[in-house]
């Protein structure tokens, strides 16, 4: 049917039809006429003049009153033309923001792209998957000159553009520490105080920062109000929350933020994840976090990255595939 | 799900009674009441979340940016009748340390 043409003359043959015969066939024509109108951007009251002259050509004696009627129907339908245009207008502005908005997505996946390190005695993984477009969770690794990894994982409240463009501002600022050892502490204070001057007062980020010195297999963190994680201890085969309270980044400028420390023994994991994760709903319940810690225990012969892949697919099933936070789930694991 | 909010103005006390979920659709309409409260002279503004079933960290960054407030117009802001989620959502952030929160008339957080 794409030969159809949209012209009044295939338009007076097609009601013909129907109008002698009232066969499917000359509905599904009528069907294949609107679309193609849709396509060439025809707005409805159009259809209807051409439907107004056709009816005139096929009963050059249609009664007065008919006629005024079909005049009256045309003047009803000139707003949803507009109506239309408008729309018309709108879309197309839509597919151009939705470009634009696809472009900022993949310059901010160049900008916070992230190397994973690897060492002999350290298995990582991480997995971060925005819930629209862009993405207001950030995970980063640094090595030091001694050796040791910083790990920070992070959460902007909100999510979408602001939440992403908040996101390189803290990208920046941790690339401007310097590259010596950088004490958890030390790290979120700084960053608190870049955040508190540079950031709306309804805008605050969570952040955890972790290093792992690899030459005695201690881990040193602090959080600023993060989702805690999860320490797994093979020998006890148990999991139990990573506590380190402390305030959000960017409300208070005089924060200051608690170190701890724990000794990585070989086989030990350290869950680290953002609150896309724990507020996860499957149906109207939420998922808890021993649920979590569960799935994590059920893939933990697998290597790190794909404990972390097979962590995300099962919440993302669980909730239809529909993320509704950005989710994010990084994995450390002693090997040796 | 929605969120109701009431407001009772009992002289310099304003209690602001909530009901439903906060979330990102919900936390502009609850900034819109409760900014204003906290910017009024001498205000004491309490807030009851006992009605509140589900609140996420946009619900946070509304009462952050009320006790900004209240601070910047040397007002009082508490907080009562938290449920146990929303209570740990606080806690969390570390913002039992700095708003007053009261659960069951106990005085869980100091300012």
């Amino acid at each position: 049917m794409s030969t159809l043409k949209l012209d009044l003359q295939t338009y007076k043959d097609l009601m013909k039809q129907y109008i002698e015969t009232q066969n499917e066939q000359a509905l599904y024509n009528a069907e294949q006429f609107s679309k193609h109108s849709i396509q060439q951007n025809i707005s409805p009251d159009e259809i209807i003049n051409v439907h107004f002259q056709a009816l005139m050509e096929l009963y050059p004696d249609v009664p007065d009153d008919i006629r005024n009627s079909m005049n009256f129907l045309l003047e009803t339908m000139i707003s949803y033309g507009l109506a239309y245009q408008e729309y018309q207008a709108l879309r197309e502005k839509q597919l151009e923001l939705q470009s634009e908005l696809s472009v900022a997505a993949k310059m901010q996946q160049t900008l916070l792209s992230t190397v994973k390190p690897e060492y002999n005695q350290l298995d990582v993984g991480a997995t971060s998957h925005p819930a629209k477009q862009m993405n207001g969770d950030y995970y980063h690794f640094v090595e030091d000159q001694e050796g040791s990894l910083g790990i920070a994982i992070a959460d902007v409240i909100g999510k979408g553009v602001p939440a992403a463009l908040c996101m390189s501002m803290i990208k920046y600022s941790m690339d401007s520490f310097p590259e010596k050892r950088m004490e958890p502490s030390i790290v979120l204070e700084g960053m608190n105080r870049v955040v508190e001057r540079n950031v709306d007062p309804s805008m605050f980020i969570t952040m955890f920062y972790g290093l792992y010195d690899t030459k005695d297999n201690r881990f040193f963190y602090s959080s600023a109000g993060h989702e805690p994680g999860f320490y797994y201890s093979a020998k006890e085969d148990t999991f139990k929350d990573i506590e380190a309270e402390g305030l959000v980044l960017g409300v208070d400028r005089d924060t200051s933020y608690k170190q701890f420390e724990q000794q990585v023994d070989p086989g030990d994991m350290i869950v680290l994840l953002t609150d896309g994760v724990t507020e996860c709903r499957s149906g109207d319940d939420f998922i808890e976090r021993e649920e979590i810690a569960e799935v994590i225990r059920h893939y933990k012969h697998l290597p790190a990255q794909e404990i972390t892949d097979q962590v995300y697919s099962h919440f993302e099933r669980l909730q239809d595939f529909q993320l509704r936070d950005d989710f994010t789930l990084v994995i450390l694991r002693r090997e040796v | 799900m929605n969120l109701t909010i009431d407001v009772e103005h009992n002289g310099a006390e304003k209690i602001v009674s909530l009901s439903g979920e906060i979330d990102a659709y919900t936390a502009p309409k609850l900034k819109e009441t409760l900014l204003p409260l906290t910017q009024e002279s001498e205000a004491t503004v309490i807030v009851d979340l006992q009605q509140i079933t589900y609140m996420d960290s946009t619900g946070l960054g509304v009462f952050i940016s009320a006790l900004k407030s209240t601070k910047e117009y040397n007002n009082t802001l508490k907080l009562v009748n938290l449920q146990d989620r929303v209570y740990r959502l606080f806690k969390i952030t570390g913002l039992t340390e700095i708003i007053a929160i009261e659960t069951d008339s106990t005085v869980r957080g100091g300012m």
